[in-house]
């Protein structure tokens, strides 16, 4: 259980790391999102478990998980308030082609 | 329901962050818990007039871990991405826009959280109907207008049937 709750954590901080890689090396505000919104979710999901895997099965674990739970609801909205904020006082994305919204539909087969 | 319901979880939570099993902790938590209950009841349930709550809430324990899937395959491709040493010719961003057919609000909200979840792709507006995507690159936005998602969303939230 030790060397599981390493791994996990292990695995966290990788995606911590490269969340803070993805946020140095993507090209604008948008993409940026993208790094930090996923990548840390994912590190803290990971690295908490890890944590309440090494505590065992306590109520101190058990808050833990109360904490991934709510990074896990809370970390989507934050990411979407931020975009939503940055979209209506109108930042361009960075697009190769220069439309930054396109229409499409949702196709089903 | 709704005071009942909010009362059980904000007890539920109490005992958890509070650790003591004694008499005094307990009574001091339901006193509590009713008061707050009580005050803001009509926050947590607010559209319960919908039936099949029970069967909705199981389909969305069902949903979970194909989300929680979806999440760790999000965080290895946004991984790969900012590591590797090309990215900025892999990437193609955009925002993009398309209608959906989910009308309750807790199904939009789902939906939204689960494509700011998955794979590339952030829920930027929801408006009139219509969601404002920005994806990443080509791939994940055809991943997206296949509708898998929404159609998976829709079974948990029962909007599937008498659509068009």
């Amino acid at each position: 259980m030790y060397i599981v709750s390493i791994l996990f954590i292990l695995a966290g901080t990788f995606f911590f790391f490269s969340g803070t890689i993805g946020f140095l090396r993507f090209p604008d505000f948008y993409t940026r999102m993208h790094a930090t919104g996923k990548c840390d979710t994912l590190g803290a999901l990971f690295s908490l478990t890890g944590m309440a895997l090494y505590n065992g099965f306590s109520l101190i674990s058990l808050k833990i998980l109360l904490i991934a739970v709510l990074v896990f609801l809370t970390s989507p909205t934050g990411t979407h308030a931020i975009l939503r904020g940055a979209f209506d006082s109108g930042v361009k994305p960075w697009t190769k082609d220069g439309k930054s919204v396109i229409d499409t539909q949702v196709r089903r087969k | 329901m709704g005071f009942s319901g909010t009362f059980i979880i904000l007890y539920i939570f109490w005992i958890i962050l509070s650790g003591r099993f004694d008499y005094f902790h307990l009574s001091l938590g339901i006193i509590s818990c009713a008061i707050v209950a009580y005050a803001s009841h009509d926050l947590l349930f607010k559209e319960t007039k919908a039936k099949n709550v029970h069967t909705q809430f199981i389909r969305f324990v069902k949903y979970l871990p194909w989300l929680i899937y979806q999440i760790i395959l999000a965080g290895i491709y946004v991984t790969y991405l900012a590591l590797h040493p090309r990215m900025s010719m892999l990437i193609d961003p955009h925002i993009i826009r398309f209608k959906t057919k989910l009308k309750k609000d807790p199904s939009l909200f789902t939906f939204g959280n689960s494509i700011t979840l998955t794979p590339g792709t952030i829920t930027v507006l929801i408006e009139e109907g219509y969601f404002y995507v920005h994806t990443i690159d080509k791939k994940v936005a055809e991943g997206l207008l296949t509708g898998q998602m929404e159609d998976k969303v829709a079974h948990v939230f029962m909007e599937d049937h008498g659509e068009d």
